[in-house]
């Protein structure tokens, strides 16, 4: 497995809704290496303070340019928007296990929330597998402000997009998890990336269909390389899986669900 | 130039090595580190039986620091003899084995097990963790528990012996001191500092153990007084460790009087620190017209 530690030139910072960024990098080595799925490890600055790099998703990979979708939630991701074309951002990665490419038939999305970003990654290697007509790809979020454009993206690669908001601005009014019993039938697997609640549901839901589940986990990483041991969940056969290793994705079942 | 030191009976080429339980067992950080320019890799911490560790969340930030309390998981001895350690064979990097154990037997069954094993260097006792027999209480926080431990692994080894101190006593002389006495051939500190920090919205700890050690650049004032302080009152050796991140810190601790350093938390966020360390004293000795790196240990000017 190729791994990277490089600063990589800033293309683009585009803000898509009040707290969602989108950071554009001219980043080849992680774009000829890179899986969906799989994640970096990114120094928000030369600071020591933010001190830990910040995992991130890889959400897009097109030609050599790698973009980043998120969301500022505390001081790192705020110190991000500040990157403007033509700073530079250190960057570790590839790293990690990501969502399996050649799975057994048709295949449904799910996303909630930043969980998207990882999607739409492995929406496009879908689409360069030429599997036949998919499922449509289900993607949740709080409000319109925060999915819209992300959902429109989708559609533009050709998908069928079903959303859903809590405050029903976009889509379905309700959870993007209450839309997945419909299409569990005609699809062979699920993966699914969003917070712990939906994911949970989701394995529950593909558990009682009998379809396999793949699911994006997120933990606090101090290293991503499997060295500080820091980013353990809970498995089911006892024990603790390491995230930033043995995922991010992971079999929905071999997480204990609490 | 001459970047090696010896440690007690060990030679190293250079005096940066790798902290335990801060780059895994090496192979974590192959891709992005030249592992042959270490002065000596030191393994996470390894005990008899494997060990699970605590529960998530395990790390938490802190300002420029952070918090663990990974609870000491480890594969046990027999799988990182069977998995872990012959990979690191292709380097002649030398290879530290740090050791944790419940009891002072324990801390003896594995330094034995050790004994013999190709590719050790040496053995460094990590003494911050808690004597089940006597309550919990850490054995490297009572200078007679300390010692005791000490005297058991030097029994049982005839490698090289680093003893570990724990940064969490009153005065770290007389740790410093007691574990010299009980036959360690060289010391090593500073463990990390026991912390805590708490989430005021749900108003529980931040960490599932509740307390943590706290390492990284907040603590390096801390350790490079201890090191300081140790390094003056024993003959043996010192290795300095804590918050060490760039050539800088390191200097600050060979002046202190260090003859070596680990870096510990800058890995995870700065994979290559330690080789750039390494270059960094390099570049130093040449800009002070230095030949040795010795010229550079206990060289803090005190006015008095
Ligand atoms: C594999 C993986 C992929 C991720 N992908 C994305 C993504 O594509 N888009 C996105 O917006 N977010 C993603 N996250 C979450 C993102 O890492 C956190 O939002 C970010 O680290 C927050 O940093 P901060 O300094 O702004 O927040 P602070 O709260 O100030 O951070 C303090 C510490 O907590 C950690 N932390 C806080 N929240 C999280 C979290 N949810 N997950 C992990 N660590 C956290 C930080 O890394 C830092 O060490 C991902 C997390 C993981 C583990
Ligand atoms: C995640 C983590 C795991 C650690 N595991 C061990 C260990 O197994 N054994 C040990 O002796 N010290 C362990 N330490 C302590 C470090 O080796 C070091 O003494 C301490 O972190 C201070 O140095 P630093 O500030 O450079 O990190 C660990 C530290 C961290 C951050
Ligand atoms: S983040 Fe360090 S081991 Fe996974």
């Amino acid at each position: 497995m190729a791994e990277f530690q490089e600063k990589y030139t800033v293309l683009r910072q585009e803000q898509l809704a009040d707290d969602i960024f989108r950071l554009s990098l001219d980043a080849p080595k992680i774009a000829a290496a890179a899986q969906p799925g799989q994640f970096v490890m990114v120094r928000t600055g030369e600071s020591l303070d933010p001190l830990l790099r910040r995992p991130f998703s890889i959400h897009k990979v097109i030609g050599e340019t790698v973009a980043l979708l998120y969301k500022v939630v505390g001081k790192g991701t705020r110190v991000l928007t500040s990157l403007g074309p033509g700073d530079s951002v250190d960057v570790v990665g590839p790293l990690g296990r990501g969502f399996d490419l050649d799975g057994p038939g048709p295949r449904c999305l799910v996303g909630g929330g930043m969980g998207i970003a990882p999607l739409y990654f492995l929406a496009r290697q879908i689409l360069q597998q030429d599997t036949g007509p998919n499922p449509p790809i289900l993607l949740g979020a709080r409000t319109r402000a925060e999915l819209q454009v992300l959902a429109d993206e989708f559609t533009e690669l050709g998908f069928v997009v079903l959303t859903a908001t809590d405050d029903g601005s976009l889509g379905h009014h309700g959870l993007v998890t209450e839309l997945l019993d419909d299409i569990l039938h005609r699809v062979r697997l699920v993966q699914v990336c969003g917070p712990v609640p939906m994911m949970r549901t989701v394995a529950r839901q593909c558990d009682r269909a009998r379809v396999p589940c793949q699911v994006s986990l997120e933990t606090h990483m101090a290293c991503g390389l499997g060295a500080c041991l820091g980013c353990t969940c809970p498995a089911r056969e006892g024990g603790y899986k390491h995230v930033c290793k043995d995922g991010p994705v992971l079999s929905a079942d071999e997480v204990a669900w609490i | 130039m001459d970047l090696s030191v010896n440690i007690g009976p060990l030679r190293l080429q250079n005096p940066v090595m790798t902290a335990s339980g801060t780059f895994g067992y090496g192979r974590e950080f192959a891709e992005l580190t030249d592992l042959s320019r270490l002065g000596a890799i030191i393994v996470k911490g390894i005990s008899l039986a494997p060990r699970p560790g605590n529960p998530p969340p395990r790390i938490i930030e802190t300002a420029c620091g952070m918090l663990n309390a990974i609870g000491l998981e480890n594969v046990g001895v027999e799988r990182f003899l069977t998995e872990k350690l012959p990979w690191l064979h292709q380097f002649a990097t030398p290879v530290i084995v740090n050791i944790l154990g419940d009891s002072v037997e324990e801390y003896a069954a594995l330094a034995a097990r050790l004994n013999d094993v190709e590719g050790i260097a040496a053995l460094e006792v990590n003494i911050s963790c808690p004597n089940v027999k006597r309550g919990g209480v850490a054995f490297g926080t009572v200078p007679e528990t300390a010692a005791e431990v000490t005297r058991a692994v030097r029994a049982a080894t005839s490698l090289p012996l680093i003893v570990k101190l724990s940064p969490n006593v009153t005065d770290i002389t007389l740790m410093a001191r007691a574990v010299e006495g009980a036959g360690a051939d060289a010391i090593s500190l500073i463990n990390t500092l026991l912390g805590m920090a708490i989430d005021t919205r749900s108003r529980k700890p931040r960490l599932a153990n509740v307390v943590g050690g706290l390492s990284g650049p907040a603590i390096k004032p801390v350790a490079l007084r201890m090191v300081w302080q140790a390094a003056a009152a024993v003959s043996v050796p010192v290795i300095g460790i804590g918050g060490i991140t760039t050539t800088e810190d390191a200097l600050e601790f060979l002046m202190a009087g260090a003859c070596a350093i680990q870096v510990g938390t800058a890995n995870f966020f700065q994979p290559n620190a330690t080789t750039t360390i390494v270059d960094g004293l390099a570049a130093y000795l040449e800009q002070q017209s230095l030949t040795s790196i010795s010229q550079v240990v206990n060289s803090l000017r005190i006015d008095t």
